[in-house]
């Protein structure tokens, strides 16, 4: 009836999962309490579960990164708690547990915090910059929002019922098969990825299809704000790799579940095909991450040093050939593993052939800012921050990318500091910078600066403290996954790091203090303005929050830097006020399909792991009749009459006027 | 100046839309029976000590599967134009034969897959065997799921007629079924051809 589910399941004997799961538990029934409470349900289903609007789905996305990358970050404490106290020792953690928790430390964190962060930033802001109301395809969109939470919600359960995969963020055969790993730990793992990553290919399609079918009039390619460039770039890899992974995913799965021999040790299965495969994946993957945090740099630059982006076209052709270049390189992942010398060169050489056009990004910033007013506000911090940071990153990279420098590091310290060094310094400082950024958009008013400068700095400092010491310790051979070790020199570093990780958790506690202050105080951070940075791109042109149609009048483009032009402009209209002529606008109908579909996938995905065959053909019957419904449905758009849009408009332009005398030079 | 501001005329039609989306998402779906093409060109040689696929195709079966799936597209192009003209009973009998074909075709797999597994030769036979049932029965799997789709576009049209966004799904599944016209000349090829060489 239940398959392989029973009491002993549920670990009553471990402690720290089970503390960590009540607390979430208590969480979660604290806030739809209070909401109950409150009388918030309804809102909250009505206008934010079922909402199909690309800017609220995207606030979604963000929050759920927001919300896995406290759970990833608790993983990383206690990560370094052991390895700082593991010296001779047991430490506190048991090695299965630990093997566990680095596991989910990096699947939580590159598919579920790096991930959802960027699609979450870009679903809010690309359809604005591009003058547009919505992605190409609404309910779809929150379709793939959800099945990303279900994914997310996977990975959580199995932290009460069960336990998660012990084979690291990619769970390498022969290990990650039946043989090696009975549990469900990897099962965990296969179907929170395999229904995610469904979500993300859903996520790509949307994105991709608005940037190239959807742009408003006058919005040629060479006038796209850069971020969109990063968009498209990024989704087009999304649409190339996804795939891949699912493919491979599944072929790991069949291994498991069916007894197939794909990557098995018997019957002729080839684990180096693995290999091969998931770095087809996992290379771009990672530029997946960080070419839209690029994007967000060169807005971020760009509008604080008050100039239009420096070599915009160079930086275009950068983007776009990292996008082709990332697929070429997936080898340097494993040189170790016997290809030759020659095989090895040549993917060592095309390796380093990225840094060109990354180095040709970090040039066009600097020369940006060179000569700009430059205005050190929060976002601004974390772009300078990361131009720093990263080239370290880059750097080390390289080195890597070097074949008899990587025999020596591969699986070192040392590769855990350079991947940090580019996930956390490029994504995350990104991540973080768009928030800033964007966030009075999405709400309205802007957050606390004060606050959002000691985030910085407690990061920024954190970061370079816990990772300095791994380079070290990665140098003096300290391999990487330690749950204990003996060699005296190490322990310092280890010790260091421990430290850096309490800076990290003060800057943590700083962003989520941020928050709340300026929830506290949104009227005096409120911005009537639309435009709180003096902006230059379009979604700066709407009010903030932006109407659900986003533009009243879909906007004209005549260059770029689309909206600091029409600010030029904007004087001279404004003596002499003639009124658009509004008309009524259709927009897309909130559907629960969405919430509905994931919650079949959530049931299904539980069902496959625990082998509980009924309940996964119910969940499956019941995601196709939810498809089935939604494609019955008659209305699937309603109108808001020109009527509401001219009331809404001209209070916007009422604010804008004011603006308008006090804006830059043209 | 004005020329330029022409060089753009703003979003796309629906219809433009939803076939270009549809597009992106068949060619992700391409990039994945690669990974398959690959894995089966990687294991073909992996036999371990079982039944080659020389051994095992019956090229005779393979022609029949093939000539009922493009016989299959060539209903389904009519059963488009007939929806294009909106003459509900032709669609209904094209989408029909086209779906009769399509359980034909999977009924020759079928007959296929048992046979093989009767004879031993099942996917956890060798990894040879394991990536030939997966590469073919991800097709299949695709041209069952394309079935449901096609019931269910049949009884959207019986119900509501050929109303504009069904009409989009219509395109879509068109460009759906093409595609697996495709894929399968590829597994032909790829699987059969020189697989039964190998
Ligand atoms: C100049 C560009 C870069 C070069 C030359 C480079 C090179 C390398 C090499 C050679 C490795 C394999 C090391 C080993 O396993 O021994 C590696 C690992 C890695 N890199 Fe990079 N990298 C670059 C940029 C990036 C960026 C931008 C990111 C992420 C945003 C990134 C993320 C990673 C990750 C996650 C791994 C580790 C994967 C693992 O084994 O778990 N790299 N890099
Ligand atoms: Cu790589």
């Amino acid at each position: 009836m239940l398959g392989k589910l029973d009491w002993s399941a549920i670990p009553i004997d471990q402690p720290i999962p089970l503390v960590a799961a009540a607390v979430v538990l208590v969480a979660i029934l604290g806030v739809l309490g209070w909401a109950l409470v409150k009388g918030y349900m309804p809102y909250l289903w009505s206008e934010w579960i079922t909402s199909v609007d690309h800017k609220r789905i995207g606030v979604m996305y963000v929050l759920l990164a927001s919300v896995m990358l406290l759970r990833g970050g608790s993983d990383a404490i206690m990560m370094r708690a052991q390895q700082a106290i593991a010296y001779q020792s047991n430490g506190y953690l048991p090695p299965e547990h630990f093997n566990q928790i680095f596991s989910a430390h990096g699947t939580i964190m590159i598919f579920f915090v790096a991930m959802p962060f960027v699609i979450g930033l870009m679903n809010l802001v690309v359809p604005l910059q591009l003058g547009v109301r919505d992605v190409a395809f609404p309910t779809l969109n929150s379709v793939g929002f959800w099945l990303t939470a279900t994914g997310a919600l996977l990975v959580n359960v199995s932290l009460v019922i069960g336990e998660f995969a012990r084979t690291g963020w990619l769970p390498f055969p022969p290990l990650s098969e039946l043989t090696y790993s009975p549990g469900v730990g990897v099962d965990y793992y296969l179907w929170s990825l395999l229904i995610s990553g469904v979500g993300t290919l859903v996520a790509g399609i949307n994105l991709v299809t608005t940037v190239l079918k959807l742009r408003t009039r006058g919005m040629t390619y060479l006038r796209m704000p850069m971020f969109c460039w990063t968009t498209l770039a990024s989704n087009l890899l999304i649409i190339a790799a996804f795939p891949i992974l699912t493919a491979t995913l599944t072929m790991l799965m069949l291994d498991r579940y069916f007894g197939f021999h794909f990557f098995t040790n018997e019957a002729g299965g080839n684990m180096m095909m693995f290999m091969n495969l998931i770095w087809a994946w996992g290379h771009p993957e990672v530029y997946i991450l960080v070419l839209p945090a690029f994007g967000i740099f060169s807005e971020v630059v760009s509008t604080f040093s008050s100039k239009s982006l420096f070599g915009y076209r160079s930086m275009v052709l950068a983007t776009m050939a990292i996008c082709v270049i990332s697929f070429m390189v997936w080898l340097h992942h494993f040189f170790t593993m016997g290809a030759g010398p020659e095989v090895n060169a040549i993917f060592g050489i095309a390796s380093m052939i990225i840094a060109v056009p990354t180095g040709v990004k970090i040039y066009n910033w600097l020369f940006t800012m060179y000569g700009g007013k430059v205005r050190f506000t929060t976002p601004m911090l974390w772009a300078i921050g990361f131009m720093v940071t990263f080239m370290l990153g880059g750097l080390t990279g390289v080195l890597l990318a070097v074949p008899p420098a990587d025999f020596v590091l591969h699986n070192s310290l040392f590769l855990v500091a350079h991947f940090h060094n580019v996930i956390i310094g490029g994504v995350l400082f990104g991540a973080f910078a768009g928030y800033t950024y964007w966030f009075p958009k999405a709400f309205g008013f802007r957050l606390h600066e004060g606050l959002g400068k000691a985030a910085f700095w407690f990061t920024l400092v954190g970061f370079y403290v816990t990772f300095v010491p791994l380079y070290a310790a990665g140098l003096l051979g300290m391999t990487r996954r330690m749950q204990h070790y003996d060699v005296a020199a190490w322990r310092p570093w280890m010790i260091v790091a421990g430290i850096g990780t309490i800076l990290l958790t003060v800057a943590i506690v700083f962003q989520v203090l941020q928050l709340a202050v300026s929830i506290r105080h949104r009227a005096q951070l409120r911005d009537t303005t639309g435009d709180p940075w003096d902006g230059r791109s379009l979604e700066w042109a709407t009010s903030s929050p932006p109407p659900a149609f986003n533009f009243a009048i879909s906007p004209d483009v005549r260059g770029e830097d689309a909206y600091w032009d029409m600010k030029g402009h904007a004087k001279q209209r404004l003596l002499e006020p003639k009124e658009p002529e509004y008309r009524d606008i259709e927009m897309p109908r909130n559907s629960p399909t969405g919430f509905v579909c994931a919650f079949f996938a959530a049931v299904m995905g539980f069902a496959l792991i625990w082998h509980i065959w009924w309940m996964v053909a119910l969940g499956g019957i019941g995601a196709f009749a939810t498809f089935v419904v939604f494609a019955w449905r008659d209305h699937d758009e309603y109108i808001i009459p020109a009527a509401e849009v001219a009331r809404i408009d001209r209070a916007n332009i009422e604010e804008r006027r004011k603006l308008v005398s006090l804006a830059g030079s043209p | 100046m004005q020329a330029e501001a022409m060089e753009h005329e703003g979003p796309a039609s629906k219809r433009i839309v939803t076939g270009y989306g549809f597009w992106i998402f068949l060619l992700s779906d391409i990039v994945m029976f690669s990974c398959f093409f690959a894995a089966y060109a990687v294991l073909l040689g992996q036999i371990a000590g079982g039944p080659k696929g020389s051994e095992l195709f019956d090229l005779r079966s393979v022609a029949a599967e093939t000539a009922f799936l493009l016989l299959s597209s060539f209903t389904c192009g009519l059963a488009m134009i007939a929806a294009d003209l909106r003459d509900a009973r032709w669609y209904q009998l094209g989408m029909a034969v086209t779906c009769l074909f399509g359980l034909g075709f999977l009924a020759l797999e079928f007959r296929e897959f048992a046979d093989l597994v009767g004879r031993g030769a099942g996917p956890t036979r060798s990894a040879f065997l394991t990536s030939f049932f997966t590469l073919v029965g991800c097709h299949g799997a695709h041209v069952s799921a394309g079935i449901l789709w096609l019931l269910t576009m049949m009884a959207q049209v019986f119900a509501k007629g050929f109303r504009a966004d069904i009409m989009r799904r219509l395109l879509c599944f068109a460009l759906f079924w093409h595609a697996l016209d495709i894929i399968w000349v590829a597994i032909f090829s790829v699987v059969y051809l020189i697989g039964s060489a190998a």
